[in-house]
């Protein structure tokens, strides 16, 4: 029996398409399948070796020794303090000083903007170990700063400005500035300018409209930018090392300590773990205050 | 849905609140550019006064300033009796409507309106109520809990208005408020902004580069080129009497024909007398302006008489366009006149074949007479 013309017709290379769209699918997944290797070998891989490692003794079987000690000493509680301590600290830094510094960058025309920024990502390009030693060269007992305080009469004799929380609360702000003002600024560019004249044509305050308009507006990317920050500073290693001088001791430290002392690796694995679920734990936490979808990834 | 009833409560209204503007030698350069040239404007109280010009005119920079966002290197803004070109902006006390809209992306509607209240110390409750009724004049009652990011072009616009006017300002201000919505939904906002300012009686400034727009809506168009006024008048005067050629240009479409003047001082185009006198002595060169929708195609060949011009010439191109159309015709010296035609069954000027000769007419009490460029 002959197909009827209408069906046929509604049929026309019916099946044709659904195999073409078959195989863009595939040759999709085909495309993608290298960055989900890299992923599972650098990241998937590793992280479950550490999960592993945390959870075996000195004999090499199974067992809980490595938490369980973490509950006993008093001093890992001490050191994920100082962690959480020395990262909130720094992002606060990081909140006062890169307002201002994002605002003023959204403010100037583009052609100036351009250079501003330059400034503040110049540092980006040279290496984290050079930065933090300059640091150490500017804040010493003879440094630069000290020197400038002593012969304009800020202070008499020189002050201790590194190798204790100061100096690694300078550092580390100076060079996560970046981290918080880039999200910031992109957030501040997204608002009109005449928002601002809006607010203040309907008879606010310059204060007033910033309050009730620039800063509800500003605040998503503020919020990532020191989410970023926060993060990047649980794990940070180099700064507080050196300018910290042992005296500041967060996570990353303690870790290298027991690796380079005890060659313990699955002590150092348990802390890994911990920080990481304390991560994961803040991220969680933060993104249920505020919508990082927006700043971040330009949704709504 | 039009609404071309007018009610007898929509019936002007003289608001005692609104204010005169009174600006007096506003000048505002940037860099050579001469965005304001020492303009001079009295807008009455409770006007609709509309701001026209090609864009870079000042037609904005003139609105910035009354607003209060761009400070003029010197001049005077008066409100009332009041002097307010020193004032900031969150001072002045006048509602805005811009033409991004602006609303606030945070707030919901009625948070939207509800912000000037506010500001203004308004109780929680009063202000609830002047939202409603706010709302309910740009007919968007029950829409006042939505996020802005969920309303169509023509509510946001709405939204915006209902912001600008809620505070009772003594002003009222648009930048271009209807450019960003399609054909159909202006032409219909157009009728409904004039039926809003009608209800609110507030003096009201508003700039746009559509003439069309300037027509319909304004009590009086002030036309402004190169930072200065060119004309300001009613909408009848400024197209039926331009006063030069940069405003019958740019308002209407026009052919302008260059008159010579004989030594009795007649204007003449060709062998066609078409004024016996000039109107001012003092201006040598004149221009007849002539409209296209002026004109009209004559039964038979008749002569230029006491009532109307003739002008003669061959049928050089047909456009139609709906409503209507235009015949290109080419005049004995090579000048093209255009003639707006109806489509109807019966316009005969659809019949005639390109090439064939016609006499057009145009009524004497239809001449527009302007001074040539640089003869003022």
């Amino acid at each position: 029996m002959p197909v009827s013309p209408d069906i046929e017709r509604s049929m026309l290379n019916g099946q044709e398409l659904k195999s073409q769209k078959k195989r863009e699918e595939w040759v999709l997944l085909g495309l993608s399948l290298p960055a989900i290797f890299v992923i599972a070998l650098v990241v998937i891989l590793p992280v479950g070796w550490l999960f592993y490692l945390s959870f075996v003794d000195g004999h090499g079987s199974f067992s809980l020794e490595h938490y369980q000690k973490m509950v006993e000493y008093k001093s890992y509680a001490r050191v994920f303090i100082a962690t959480f301590k020395v990262s909130a600290l720094t992002t606060l830094i990081c909140i006062v000083l890169g307002y201002p510094i994002a605002y003023f960058l959204a403010a100037l025309p583009s052609r100036w903007s351009g250079i501003f920024m330059l400034a503040v990502l110049l540092p980006f390009w040279t290496s984290l170990l050079v930065r933090t030693y300059a640091w150490l060269v500017l804040l010493q007992r003879k440094g630069l700063l000290n020197d400038l305080a002593i012969q304009i009469g800020l202070w008499d004799s020189p002050v201790k400005l590194v190798h204790n929380m100061t100096g690694t609360l300078i550092g580390m702000a100076h060079i996560m500035l970046p981290f918080l003002v880039l999200p910031l600024y992109g957030a501040m560019k997204k608002i009109e300018p005449d928002m601002m004249q809006a607010a203040s044509n309907l008879g606010a305050s310059p204060v007033r409209a910033f309050g009730s308009i620039y800063l509800p507006l500003s605040i998503s990317g503020l919020a990532a930018g020191s989410l970023i920050v926060f993060v990047l500073c649980l794990g940070f290693y180099v700064t507080p090392a050196v300018l910290g001088g042992g005296r500041v001791v967060m996570v990353a430290t303690q870790i290298t300590a027991i690796l380079e002392h005890q060659f313990n690796w699955g002590a150092a694995s348990a802390l890994g773990v911990v920080l990481l679920l304390a991560t994961v734990l803040a991220l969680y936490l933060a993104g249920r205050f505020f919508k990082f979808d927006t700043a971040l990834f330009g949704k709504r | 849905m039009l609404f071309l009833f007018v009610d007898q409560e929509d019936a002007p209204m003289n608001n005692p609140t609104a204010l005169p503007i009174s600006i007096r030698g506003l000048t505002k350069k940037y860099g050579d550019l001469n965005a304001l040239n020492s303009v001079d404007l009295e807008i009455k109280s409770s006007e609709f006064l509309t701001l026209l010009g090609p864009s870079g005119s000042g037609k904005t920079t003139l609105l910035m300033a009354i607003a209060g966002f761009n400070r003029p290197d010197a001049g005077s803004i008066k409100f009332g009796d009041a002097e307010m070109v020193l004032t900031p902006p969150h001072k002045r006390d006048v509602g805005m409507v811009f033409q991004s809209y602006a609303l606030f992306p945070h707030m919901t509607v009625s948070e939207n309106i509800g912000f000037p209240l506010k500001l203004r110390g308004l109780a929680a409750k009063e202000a609830r109520g002047r939202v409603d009724e706010a709302l309910a004049t740009v007919q968007l009652s029950g829409l006042g809990d939505r996020a802005i990011d969920q309303l169509s072009g023509g509510q946001r616009q709405r939204v915006a208005l209902a912001r600008a006017f809620v505070f009772r300002p003594r002003i009222l201000l648009m930048d271009e408020p209807l450019s960003a919505l399609d054909k159909k939904l202006r032409e219909h906002m157009q009728i409904e902004l004039k039926q809003i300012h009608r209800q609110l009686g507030v003096t009201t400034v508003y700039v746009t580069h559509d003439q069309r727009e300037a027509l319909t809506m304004s009590d009086r168009i002030a036309v402004i080129n190169h930072g200065e006024l060119a004309q300001v008048d009613t909408p009848e005067a400024i197209y039926n009497r331009p006063k030069d050629q940069f405003v019958a240009d740019f308002i209407g479409e026009s052919t302008m024909l260059s008159l010579t003047r004989g030594g009795d001082g007649r204007l003449s185009f060709g062998s066609e007398i078409i004024s016996s006198s000039s109107p001012n002595p003092s201006v040598s060169k004149w221009s007849l302006v002539v409209r296209p929708e002026r004109l009209h195609l004559l039964e038979r060949d008749v002569n230029t008489s006491e009532k109307q011009v003739v002008f003669r010439g061959h049928v050089k191109e047909y456009v139609f366009q709906g409503e209507t159309g235009f015949a290109l015709i080419a005049l004995n010296d090579m000048t093209i006149l255009s003639v707006r035609f109806g489509t109807g069954a019966r316009s005969r000027i659809r019949l005639l074949e390109l090439g064939a000769l016609v006499s057009i007419g145009l009524m004497r009490e239809d001449i527009i007479l302007i001074p040539e460029e640089g003869q003022m």
